[in-house]
């Protein structure tokens, strides 16, 4: 993610907050942070046990650990099924995650997580810097947005249910009774 | 089970709804012996609060007996608990520092993004508030789940009876907080703005944390009897000229702090609706804006500004000139429940505070529509109505 890398921006900001910011790679990037109230390692171990994350992530339907790679279903716009394969390009223990998909993904996408222990001992600071090709361009994002699947609305909402899981040892619902939750696909 | 439900701008109606059951592991299960009707909920029986949708469950002033426990719940079948109206976690970093109302995790994931788009930050979840603040089910019902049971209920002696504790779930710390947040010294006089169940419990906190006077402000004559009944001196502003008579009953010093106890969550959350809110209600509208303005400008300098009342969205011609001129404080802030519960229902139990006086009407569950209609209809005779799923 050469864009992620830019060392030459004029401030102290995350290269993703930039205004007008556009990558020459034809990706859309985005990133987001969040604080944990547990140690590094914790967070990391959770997150590094993929088969974890779709407790978590909404949009995940299965994520099966094979030996190098990993293979992810997600829920697509309008009832469909993506898959795409991911390889760990980075990992450093207790800190920093970073995967890539195959070039030939139902919808390209890399990132990195990095787990960095928060000032004033407030836990973990998670930020998750992604980008992805969407499917079939702009139009595609209009209609994720639509769904409420588009990426970036995802990953805010997966990091908070992460935070509750690992906070709490559950994930806030509203619903008022097991057969609403299984209703809801939960 | 028969709940109270929201339909519509003045259309709630007893329903029968799914049960609830054990979702998460720290939940529990209350079956409701006692829930009010609080004055927020008249905003939204008004329609003024948006994120609500037809068959929302409402009541977030309730209590009863613990009838079913998840496995990380602490509580005990057969217990009595008052559940505090704030959804908050007790593991966040929010809760750590007892700001409990600004939980990080009691709000769900998807729930969290109007508020973070219209706040900053989203707040804790509410019981029967809209979907912005949960969409939970709320205690006008028969039985309600509760999340983080561990943390949220107090337990209840037996031998009291609910109407000496019910206010434990929102008002009573209310009126504390309010009061807490003036930061009251010897001699000193609070005003207060609004002498609903807030203002009035928030008098009676003054008194209670050293304050020399209080001076409650409100039209409806029961009110400010009531008002009276704690110590207070009254203005009635239908009579007085308020900011004239502050003035002089102080000796031209001006309230050393304020309280704001009216609100404009009649404004709604979208600039938008401003306009519109004002001209369907025009008392609604500007009066209530009208009380933080003169609060403010009725503060003497240095003073403290206290803010219990609820906003929603934007105020206009806030006198900022006046606040920072002055150095006044300000404290305001969705209410810590569970940080006032143990002390709240010590002083009750040794009868420093007495919160019975406020009850007006007693009605069972399946006439909450009427107590609706009633509270948004007689507010000078209506203070607090109370809802009893059992009784006939």
């Amino acid at each position: 993610m050469p864009d992620m890398l830019d060392d030459e921006r004029a401030d102290d900001a995350p290269p993703t907050t930039a205004k007008g910011s556009s990558s020459d790679d034809g990706l859309t990037h985005f990133s987001r942070a969040i604080t944990i109230n547990r140690p590094p390692q914790d967070v990391y171990n959770f997150w590094r046990d993929f088969t974890n994350l779709p407790h978590v992530m909404d949009n995940i339907i299965a994520v099966d650990v094979l030996d190098d790679v990993s293979r992810w279903t997600a829920k697509g716009p309008g009832g469909t099924q993506i898959e795409w394969t991911s390889r760990v390009t980075e990992d450093v223990d207790g800190a920093l995650i970073a995967w890539k998909s195959d070039e030939d993904a139902d919808v390209f996408n890399e990132g990195r997580v990095t787990f960095v222990p928060a000032q004033g001992q407030r836990g973990t600071v998670v930020t998750a810097v992604m980008a992805y090709d969407p499917p079939a361009g702009f139009v595609g994002r209009i209609v994720a947005k639509i769904m409420q699947r588009e990426p970036e609305v995802q990953l805010r909402r997966d990091l908070r249910r992460l935070k509750q899981l690992m906070e709490t040892g559950e994930i806030a619902t509203n619903v008022r009774n097991p057969a609403q939750l299984a209703e809801e696909g939960k | 089970m028969r709940a109270l439900a929201w339909h519509g701008k003045h259309d709630v109606r007893v329903d029968t709804v799914d049960d609830p059951g054990i979702v998460n592991p720290r939940d529990a299960i209350i079956k409701v012996t006692s829930t009010a009707i609080c004055g927020s909920d008249l905003h939204l029986y008004d329609g003024y609060i948006p994120t609500m949708k037809a068959g929302d469950v409402l009541g977030h002033e309730f209590m009863g007996e613990v009838v079913e426990v998840g496995p990380g719940s602490t509580l005990q079948k057969g217990q009595r608990v008052v559940v505090p109206f704030t959804i908050a976690c007790g593991n966040c970093f929010h809760c750590g520092k007892k700001q409990f109302s600004a939980c990080d995790n009691g709000n769900p994931a998807d729930n969290q993004d109007i508020a973070e788009k219209l706040y900053g930050q989203p707040m804790s979840g509410l019981f029967g508030y809209s979907h912005m603040t949960g969409g939970y089910s709320g205690g006008q019902a028969e039985y309600v789940r509760v999340p983080f049971s561990d943390v949220g209920p107090i337990i209840i002696p037996d031998g009291i009876e609910d109407e000496k504790v019910l206010f434990l779930s929102d008002i009573l710390p209310t009126g504390w907080m309010a009061a807490e947040n003036c930061d009251i010294e010897p001699g000193d006089t609070v005003a207060v703005w609004g002498c609903g169940p807030v203002g009035l419990f928030a008098i009676q906190s003054a008194f209670i944390l050293g304050a020399e006077r209080v001076i409650a402000i409100d039209h409806f004559p029961k009110r400010l009897e009531l008002a009276a009944g704690f110590g207070a001196e009254t203005i009635n502003f239908e009579e007085t000229k308020t900011s004239e008579a502050l003035l002089e009953m102080t000796g031209g010093i001006g309230p050393d702090a304020v309280i704001d106890a009216v609100g404009l969550e009649a404004h709604g959350f979208f600039a938008d609706n401003v306009i519109d809110q004002i001209k369907v209600s025009t008392f609604l509208g500007t009066d209530r804006t009208h009380a933080i303005r003169q609060a403010i400008i009725a503060c003497r300098k240095g003073g403290r500004v206290s803010m219990p009342a609820v906003y929603g969205g934007f105020v206009d011609k806030f006198p900022l000139g006046a606040f920072m001129e002055k150095g006044l404080t300000l404290k305001t802030g969705q209410t810590h429940v569970q940080r006032y519960l143990a002390p709240l229902l010590a002083a009750i139990m040794e009868g420093k505070i007495d919160t019975t006086f406020l009850i007006s009407h007693r009605m069972p569950l399946e006439k909450a529509p009427e107590g609706y209609k009633l509270f948004h209809d007689e507010q000078d005779q209506a203070t607090k109505i109370i809802l009893k799923p059992g009784m006939v």
